[in-house]
């Protein structure tokens, strides 16, 4: 074996023998969802590679495609496995591409969310005192609204404020920022709670007693010691992010049909559910639901992986 | 015939590195009304004994061999139902922080009634002026007042004697006193363990204390068990192994312990620290730290031995033994 | 003038404890206050070790905190080096030449750092040395000084025991170059066969470096092993403060006295004695008077109203009543 490749397999080896790795491999919960993840994420990332078609050349679209059902029905045929559209567009094509669109929605909403919630977090709980209250009262007020209420104010206020064009090239932008802006309040709580146990730990004074400044002790002492449960939660959270987006689109103020996410085509389909044309919403239905639900399960696990009491 | 015995004791967890010893073959035995000590450093196995005869062992911790047996019958066998009379009537227990015995959300007064009424044929009227009694013999001010008083409402002096008393007031032979003080301050540390002495005198309980604070042991108990990494490496009566200890470890631990009543240069030091269970050494447990080790230390475990008045797991003990 | 390090005159420190602005005006309390530290004095000469010593709540880690510029004195002053603390904390010259050890061997060091790394971040913070190679050759010095070895310095916290950990503790300390080092009740959570090996560290390093301590415990044996000068605290209060072995020999003070009464020593081994009664009464609401006259057994009036001043007497500062007047 050549060097990289050796180095390589001995991080892997000495991963293999982590308790982490010990307690993945003991939950079979844990790893059929990473299974599952891996499909889906694998899928939608090489869409181009793998989809058969690409549901993005409105050119290689034709009407007569429409309505195709999928192969194992008496009318399928082969070439489209689960169907078509209303536009034509092969319904497996879509689906991939309309995944890799939700988890790249999803993972940015989190990455933003995440930033402000841990930034607000730490700030509220080394500082502590009226910043504290302050940054922690506007958390508490915004988590009594629910989320895709929040994200829909936030995309609803957008869409008044920017010019038409603007909006319509920023739309996906626009939608990341909506969803990040109310999912923070959770990682902010979260972190502030950690920090607030960190801060009062030995290791901490000592940091303060040579005369660290506050903003290098909450990135390089504190910020590493909180980042464990903000990886649960940005894990659970990027399901319900995903989620959010297919709601959002869903309810027609998330992204065009022209390049349809997971929720899109759920929209699209659901006009033709009771007219006999079920996979259109289905399907993506199904795989919206798998990759979710393997999302949640994965986090179940992590949590109570990284928790040192269940050990 | 001893109240307790305790016979080649075994207690292993299981983990994914494979069996952990926690206690290796300890055996030792408590008289009625005696009060025997146990010492060591944390993770030398002392607490865990206690867990094992009182039936409490966490899981996955497990008795894997040897006896335990209370006025002759086995207990170590009895399944947890079986077991839960026992605790309580025949052996009581005392932990270290009180308010993990004493349950917040109800008075002391209920607590100590349903213990009693738990384990001994008494009316509610009966059972509560005995609980009276009991809060006023631990030296609860105003105990008839105070029944009705919740955990949260003493401090911590109180509240320790609050949980002897109810350690007590189901009249077992034997108390298991794990760590009993180590949470106060040291004044009220001080009447703690003089309640504790004058109570279990005047009832003829057999105390086994378990901390690992010498002068504790040395003003309490009548004999000490020493423990290292899951072994008994002393045993005997406390004079003796506290003023002129056999076993190289309790030397040791004897010298370096600060005095008050005069002051050293230099304390004595054992160097190194008690092995991980994950690491015990080969031969005596302790020989990477000893200062008299020679060939047979290396290779071969010691058992308990007798040295003079005490006995002690150590070579330098067996008539075979070289003299270096 | 003698050489002193740190001077405390008349420190006192008081804790808000109030509950949040808005419930405490909703439910119409008034703001409450704790004095964690009560009129404290103290100088410590170079070189030397001050205890403090005391049960909980007594204070002795609020000075330990006030001592290295973490809390700021209500009223009162502390000066380091002939300079007002917190002037001497504004500079770095003077704030490296103090540090602090810790209680906790497994909450004074970063869990998510290297060894190497905790051990030289005094030596980044003061920029005493630049070059990478200088600092690991520095730290790996300081590994072995506190008895370690320098390849340990690759290691993460959890790799070593309560021991070895408060010895890179003591190393992180070291390596800002400090005079003056509090430590903060740096044996209580060790074993001790452990603690003894801390302590005697401790003295080797007081000697060879020559140090100074502010040395903070409740354990009164292990004061009388470290210690120079000593002060006895209860609720805030010095209340009697000398050399050490004079406290230990001819203890004045009822509460030292008390303390010495009901320590358990292995001397003891087979004796019986009468512990004293009472229990240490909460900071919050602290008695009037005297604090200690609840649990006095020379407690007179005056002690009950009238708190007691600091008076020398012999070569002891005392804060009592009945000594004063001759009761004691």
């Amino acid at each position: 074996m050549n060097p990289p490749a050796r180095l390589i397999a001995r991080i892997l080896a000495r991963f293999w023998d982590t308790d982490f790795a010990y307690s993945f491999r003991r939950a079979p919960v844990a790893i059929v969802s990473f299974l599952v993840l891996v499909v889906c994420v694998g899928g939608a990332v090489f869409a181009p590679l793998l989809a058969p078609y690409n549901p993005f050349d409105l050119a290689s679209l034709s009407l007569m495609d429409s309505f195709h059902p999928p192969a194992f029905m008496p009318d399928g045929d082969r070439t489209h496995l689960i169907g078509t559209d209303d536009q034509g567009r092969d319904m497996l094509s879509a689906i991939m591409y309309g995944t890799r669109i939700s988890i790249f929605v999803g993972l940015l909403a989190i990455g933003f969310a995440l930033t402000l919630g841990v930034t607000v977090g730490l700030v509220a709980g080394y500082m502590g005192g009226a910043v504290d209250a302050v940054l922690m009262r506007i958390a508490d007020v915004q988590l009594t609204f629910p989320a895709i209420l929040i994200a829909l104010l936030v995309d609803g206020i957008l869409r008044a404020a920017l010019p038409r064009e603007f909006h319509d090239k920023m739309e996906i932008w626009v939608l990341i920022f909506a969803i990040g802006i109310a999912r923070w309040p959770q990682f902010a709580r979260t972190v502030r709670g950690s920090t607030l146990v960190e801060r009062g730990r030995e290791y901490v004074m000592a940091a303060q007693v040579i005369g660290l400044s506050s903003r290098r002790i909450m990135i390089s002492h504190i910020l590493p010691n909180v980042l464990g449960p903000v990886l649960v939660i940005a894990t659970l959270n990027l399901g319900l992010a995903i989620l959010d987006e297919a709601t959002l689109s869903f309810l027609g103020v998330g992204l065009a049909p022209t390049e349809p996410s997971l929720g899109t085509l759920i929209r699209i389909g659901n006009n033709f559910l009771f007219s006999g044309e079920w996979w259109i919403t289905i399907f993506p239905g199904l795989m919206l639901a798998a990759m979710v639900l393997a999302i949640n399960l994965l986090g179940d696990w992590l949590r109570d992986a990284l928790n040192p009491r269940l050990r | 015939m001893p109240l307790l015995e305790v016979e080649n004791l075994i207690v292993e967890f299981p983990t994914r590195r494979g069996l952990l010893r926690a206690i290796d073959e300890v055996s030792f035995t408590i008289d009625p009304g005696e009060v025997l000590g146990v010492v060591g450093e944390s993770g030398a196995g002392k607490s865990l004994t206690g867990a094992a005869i009182i039936g409490l062992l966490e899981p996955p911790g497990r008795i894997a061999g040897g006896q335990i047996r209370l006025n002759g019958a086995r207990i170590d066998t009895l399944s947890p139902e079986r077991m839960r009379p026992i605790r309580g009537r025949q052996i009581g227990a005392i932990f270290q922080d009180p308010l993990t015995t004493l349950n917040p959300l109800y008075s002391i007064g209920r607590q100590l009634v349903e213990t009693m009424q738990t384990h001994l044929p008494l009316s509610d009227r009966d059972a509560r002026e005995r609980a009276i009694q009991w809060l006023e013999d631990v030296g609860i001010p105003a105990a008839r007042h105070r029944i009705g008083a919740f955990p949260h409402e003493f401090s911590g002096g109180m509240r320790q004697r609050v949980v002897i008393a109810l350690a007590l007031c189901a009249e077992p032979r034997l108390i298991i006193a794990d760590e009993p003080t180590t949470a106060l301050d040291v004044s009220i540390q001080a009447q703690i363990i003089a309640l504790l002495k004058r109570i279990t005198r005047e009832h003829g309980t057999a105390v086994m204390l378990v901390t690992h604070d010498m002068g504790v042991i040395a003003e309490t108990a009548d004999r000490v068990a020493v423990m290292y990494a899951g072994r008994i490496a002393e045993i005997g009566p406390v004079r003796d192994v506290v003023l002129t200890p056999a076993h190289p470890y309790s030397e040791g631990l004897m010298g370096s312990i600060p005095s008050l009543e005069h002051r050293v240069d230099r304390l004595r030091q054992i160097d190194g620290a008690m092995p991980r269970l994950t690491a015990i050494p080969q031969g005596c447990a302790f020989n990477p730290r000893c200062p008299k080790t020679f060939a047979r230390c290396m290779t071969e475990r010691p058992a308990l031995l007798p040295a003079g008045p005490t006995r002690s797991a150590c070579w330098l003990h067996a008539e075979a033994a070289p003299h270096v | 003038m003698s050489d002193i390090v740190l001077q405390a005159s008349a420190v006192t420190r008081d804790f808000d404890i109030s509950r949040p602005l808005l419930q405490r005006v909703l439910s119409g309390e008034p703001k409450r206050t704790l004095r964690a530290v009560d009129d404290v004095s103290f100088a410590i000469e170079r070189g030397t070790t001050l205890s403090l010593v005391g049960e909980s709540g007594c204070g002795k880690s609020t000075i330990a905190r006030l001592a290295v510029g973490l809390y700021r004195p209500s009223t009162g002053d502390i000066s380091f080096e002939g300079h007002p603390l917190s002037a001497a904390r504004a500079q770095a010259s003077l704030r490296r030449k103090m540090n602090m050890i810790f209680q906790d061997p497994y909450a004074s060091l970063n869990p998510r750092w290297r060894v190497r790394d905790i051990v030289a971040e005094p030596i980044r913070a003061f920029a005493i040395l630049a070059s990478q190679k200088d600092i690991t050759d520095r730290v790996g010095q300081l590994l072995s000084q506190v008895g370690l070895s320098p390849a340990d310095g690759e290691k993460y916290p959890h790799e070593f025991s309560g021991g070895q950990r408060q010895r890179i503790s003591i190393a992180r300390a070291l390596s800002s170059e400090p005079d003056f080092l509090v430590c903060d009740e740096p044996t209580s959570a060790l074993d001790v066969s452990v603690q003894a090996q801390i302590l005697n560290l401790m003295r080797d390093l007081q000697q060879r470096l020559g140090l100074t301590y502010l040395f903070i415990s409740h354990n009164l044996a292990v004061v009388r092993h470290m210690s120079d000068r000593l002060g006895v605290m209860y609720l805030g209060r010095i209340v009697e403060l000398g050399a050490g072995e004079t406290l230990f020999r001819a203890p004045r003070h009822p509460y030292m006295r008390l303390l010495l009464e009901a320590i358990p020593d292995l001397a003891m081994v087979g004796r019986t004695r009468t512990p004293v009664g009472g229990e240490v009464p909460s900071p919050i609401n602290p008695p009037s008077g005297c604090p200690f006259h609840p649990r006095c057994p020379l407690a007179n009036d005056r002690c009950r109203t009238e708190k007691p001043i600091h008076t020398l007497i012999e070569t002891t500062e005392i804060a009592c009543h009945a000594i004063a007047e001759g009761r004691a």
